[in-house]
């Protein structure tokens, strides 16, 4: 008898940390998921606020600008359509460049400026990282016979 | 059939419907938006007479529009497969040749005034050609590349097949391979010869 | 010439993987010695062929042969000499003919140490070995043929990617794989039990040393890779949990647990069918890896070049590795009898609840990893899985599995008890405790995630430490404590060297996670820049040639209280043949610390001799962390070459001359 309801207290508590650990695997899934949209998308307010996202497409040519401080940049990403100023206070990787693909990291302000806590490329020399791709991609599709919106540069 | 581990059996093949779906999904694979569209206009001068150049010039011809730079390491890969079909004379064959310059890391654009670049361009563009072959009917100038962003390129080399009425049938994003060449651009050249016959 | 040798060995090899495995198997099945024998011969013939075919393509590497295609794209006449030789592994044909190499390798050796098999049951291993090397060869035959003719030859080779042009190339994928194709021998251990029918402990005690040497290298191989990524990739991380990584760190999750699981198969005989779905399982793990990173269907810093048909043939070949096994176990498990019983507190049931928890640590990875593609699949959207993820889930589900690292050598077979461990225990538990509640201070401030892991640390090395003492006191002979302390066997020195090195990584990872410091800052030549007691004067930067390439290299200035300054010297290259800059840190490593300066940009690309910016940090005990994975893998080598894994092989020769 004994035996038995030890048995049955250890499948209980088992079981009971199972779902601790599933319930746990999922919240921590849902809260450190980063969506992925393109300029456009951020421009048609679809981006959350206060929430860390991604956005990708190109770098706009000419667009790079370093702050007072020498650390903080500034540089715009457009999907060919739409553009999205981004701020990020770190070194830039390797392969960052402008007219080439990126994809960043990070949360939108209150001003529109998407603050990056990270700035990816792709380790190729000549392809783009596919998110980015896909931005490009998808602009055109909306875009044909569009003209263009050339972006701003501030302060240019 | 009653077995306690069949259940390992219904996750693994969720599994497998899983990848074989993201396989389908690889984001390289997915179809140009560009196709059957019109090709994008634009202006860009020539390599060989600095002449402007439009798509418009190629009205009522089937011709391909290849995306190339001196810098690009797959574009040499390539070089060769596009040489050989100039050979074979089946349709004009237009180079249009993406950042020379800005494109290449290892050089600094950005102090280098527009006439600068140009004159650097067409030198790297030419020796390049001189080389390794020049299958193009004419080479064109995008230095800034804001023709290629409006052609979506994302990786050179890229290739377009546009035809008769100016309509993009066919994109190519990295180097054609002899397998693309056979199985998709030809037949697909072969397709449009007949219509321009009828 | 020498490359269609090596391709014609290639083609020559497939159908000797094809008979072999085939042949093998059914004549095992059916009892026919010649067929049996047949196994033996088959797995050296395949071994030697492959091999040539490996040296060819070395060969093509270092004669600078740019007709083959794959070595036009890999190397250049420029390319250093060793890069050339590891050149052949930077790529995916390459790599996957090393892999092919090692899997046919691993054959080769359960081959000759093999011995003290049962013939049939051998013979089964060694066709489930071959015909795995069969799929692979037909993937790189069809998919990925390292020998194809460039025609006309190139002139010139593209060169290795900069990224790989570094000593972390020559020895983490040969490691790596070393790792991942030896458990396709626990793998093939276990699907020939499976066909026998003989799922018993000497079944278990055969894949055990495979199994640990597999795991042993796949740690190095993974340990190896971090630190490469660390000094490498300027950012300062060692894990970044990319899908590239987490690729290798599922099988290791499961590996380990398969150790621990095969401990209880040996010794009491249960877990029967738990062991063999987990053999079958870390090496499922392995080909899934290699799906990941080799089809493209997921994106990554490192992913390799991809194609679609390569995706669809892996994934075919993962339909039939795994779905072939799995039918099997189904078949065959239920027949499989329950191994002794325990209680609920006991050995077993510790290294049951060690299984579960590395089952789901296993699974919240894959889960992770595999998220963006669920989530695409669905249509929902494209999104990316952070760190922040796995870190969240990460802390909760090792937390108590370190600490019963330090309880589970304590624990008896059959039954335990809980309190007479604890009560033995009672002076390490305070001892680590105190440790958690003073130890964080000496770093500036107590936080609890990293007092947590500093009492995990040192409660798995007390443990440890205590247990092994307590182990030497009670078989001490009239040699004294340190003549038994010496006697201990190696599989018992093996366990406690692994669980110290678990320690010492535990105290790496959490003390340079709570109390790294790092500065990104505008430097000209002259200015210092200061971190706690740490002191970096920026000197300049300075042109230099390399051999391939053309670097900036920066010269940095580093003191700290009562010791002499030292130099730093942070590169930014251009290599030749690529348009890419590369950085490349410059790292005073430490017992104690790293310090570590990574060059930004310069402010005025014009003026490379003006302000950079420049990254600097200092990272705690991050050593520590490839100090305790090497001392894990140490362990486990050890513990492979334990007398009684050779002594019966040595009885049995004799008895079969």
């Amino acid at each position: 008898m004994k035996t038995r309801h030890q048995r049955l207290l250890l499948i209980a508590a088992a079981l009971a940390a199972l779902a601790l650990i599933v319930a746990l695997v999922f919240s921590a899934l849902k809260e450190n998921v980063a969506f992925f949209y393109s300029p456009a998308d951020i421009k048609a307010n679809k981006a959350p606020k206060n929430k860390l996202f991604r956005v990708g497409g190109q770098v706009e040519v000419g667009s790079l600008k370093r702050q007072e401080d020498g650390v903080t940049v500034r540089f715009i990403v457009t999907d060919g359509i739409e553009c999205v100023p981004v701020q990020y206070k770190d070194v830039l990787p390797d392969l960052f460049s402008e007219g080439k693909g990126v994809v960043a990291q990070g949360r939108l302000n209150d001003d529109g400026v998407f603050v990056a806590q990270e700035v990816l490329a792709k380790h190729d020399e000549n392809y783009m990282p596919p998110e980015a791709a896909q931005a490009l991609q998808n602009a055109h599709a909306e875009g044909i016979g569009r003209s263009r919106n050339r972006c701003r540069i501030p302060g240019a | 059939m009653n077995n306690r581990y069949l259940w390992l059996f219904v996750a693994f093949a969720l599994l497998i419907v899983l990848l074989a779906v993201g396989l389908t999904r690889d984001p390289r694979e997915i179809p140009s938006p560009l196709i059957d569209k019109p090709a994008p206009e634009f202006v860009l001068p020539r390599l060989d007479n600095d002449q402007p150049f439009t798509p418009k010039d190629m009205a009522g011809r089937v011709w391909l529009l290849n995306v190339w730079a001196s810098w690009c390491a797959s574009c040499r890969d390539e070089h060769p497969l596009l040489v050989d079909l100039a050979q074979k004379k089946l349709l004009p064959i237009v180079g249009l040749n993406y950042k020379e310059v800005r494109g290449d890391l290892s050089l600094d654009a950005t102090k280098l005034a527009l006439e600068a670049e140009k004159r650097e361009a067409a030198a790297r563009a030419n020796l390049w050609l001189a080389t390794h072959g020049n299958p193009y009917t004419l080479s064109i100038l995008d230095l800034d590349g804001k023709v290629g962003i409006d052609y979506g390129v994302y990786g050179v080399p890229e290739t377009y097949l546009i035809d008769e009425t100016g309509i993009i049938r066919f994109k190519q994003i990295g180097p054609i391979t002899p397998e693309t060449l056979e199985k998709k651009l030809l037949p697909l050249i072969a397709q449009r010869d007949q219509k321009t016959e009828d | 010439m020498i490359p269609e040798l090596g391709l014609f060995s290639l083609i020559l090899a497939l159908p000797v993987a094809l008979c072999t495995g085939i042949l093998a198997l059914w004549g095992a099945q059916r009892g026919q010695p010649a067929w049996i024998a047949l196994a033996r011969s088959g797995t050296v013939a395949l071994a030697l062929l492959v091999g040539v075919s490996y040296l060819c393509l070395t060969w093509s590497f270092l004669q600078n042969d740019f007709s083959v295609l794959y070595v036009a794209r890999q190397s250049s006449s420029s390319l250093p000499l060793i890069y050339r030789v590891a050149g052949v592994w930077g790529g995916h044909e390459g790599s996957l003919l090393l892999w092919l190499v090692m899997l046919t390798g691993w054959a080769a050796l359960a081959r000759f140490y093999s011995r003290a098999l049962p013939d049939a049951l051998r013979a089964r291993v060694l066709g489930v070995l071959c015909l795995v090397a069969a799929g692979f060869l037909l993937f790189i035959l069809f998919t990925s043929n390292p020998f194809l003719r460039l025609i006309p030859g190139a002139a010139e080779g593209r060169e290795l990617n900069p990224m790989l042009q570094d000593p972390g190339l020559v020895i983490h994928p040969p490691l790596l794989y070393m790792g991942y194709v030896g458990f396709s021998v626990a793998y093939a251990f276990a699907v020939a039990a499976l066909l026998s029918g003989q799922l018993d402990a000497a079944w278990a005690r055969w894949s055990r040393p495979w199994t640990l040497a597999a795991w042993a290298f796949l740690t190095l191989g993974i340990a190896v890779g971090s630190w490469w990524a660390y000094y490498e990739l300027g950012w300062g991380g060692w894990w970044f949990w990319d899908p590239v990584e987490n690729a290798s760190f599922m099988p290791w999750l499961a590996g380990t647990a398969l150790i621990h699981s095969l401990a209880v198969t040996e010794k009491r005989g249960s877990f029967k069918n738990w062991t063999v779905l987990l053999a079958v399982s870390t090496f499922s793990l392995s080909l899934l890896g290699t799906f990941l990173v080799r089809s493209g269907v997921l994106t990554s810093v490192h992913a390799f070049a991809n194609d679609p048909a390569r995706g669809i043939f892996i994934l075919a070949f993962l339909v039939a590795v795994i779905g072939a096994s799995l039918l099997l176990f189904v078949w065959r498990a239920p027949k499989v009898g329950l191994g002794g019983r325990f209680a609920l507190v006991s050995r077993e049931s510790l290294l049951l609840v060690n299984n579960l928890l590395l089952a789901v640590a296993t699974g919240a990875v894959l889960l992770g990893t595999l998220y963006p593609l669920i989530v695409d699949a669905l249509g929902i959207g494209k999104i990316s899985v952070g760190p922040p993820y796995f870190n969240a889930v990460f802390v909760p589900i090792m937390a108590p599995l370190l600490f019963l690292v330090g309880i589970g050598p304590f624990a008896r077979w059959k039954a335990a008890s809980l309190g007479e461990i604890l009560r033995v225990n009672k002076w390490t538990l305070g001892l680590a405790a105190l440790a958690a509640l003073t130890l964080p201070l000496v770093y500036g401030g107590w936080r609890p995630l990293a007092a947590l892991g500093v009492f995990l640390a040192a409660w798995i090395f007390l443990a440890a430490t205590l247990h092994f003492v307590r182990q030497a006191r009670a078989t001490q002979g009239g040699g004294g404590l340190l003549a038994s302390v010496l006697k201990q066997s190696l599989h018992f020195w093996g366990m406690h060297l692994a669980h110290v090195g678990l320690a010492v990584f535990v105290a790496g990872v959490s003390i340079v996670g709570a109390y790294e410091a790092e500065k990104s800052v505008k430097m000209a030549p002259g200015d210092t820049v200061g971190i706690h007691a740490y002191r970096f004067r920026f000197l300049g930067v300075q042109s230099v040639e390399g051999p391939n390439y053309q670097a900036l290299r920066g010269e940095m200035e580093l003191s700290e209280n009562g010791r002499a300054p030292r130099r730093l010297f942070p590169e930014k290259r251009f290599y030749h043949h690529s348009a890419m800059p590369m950085t490349e840190a410059a790292i005073d490593a430490g017992l104690w610390r790293d310090a570590y300066v990574a060059l930004g940009e310069p402010l005025d690309r014009e003026r490379p001799d003006g302000e950079w910016v420049v990254r600097v940090y200092v990272k705690p005990l991050v050593d520590w962390i490839w100090g305790g994975a090497f001392l894990m893998a140490l362990g486990g080598l050890l513990a492979l070459l334990d007398r009684r894994y050779r002594s019966r092989r040595a009885a049995t020769q004799e008895n079969t001359p």
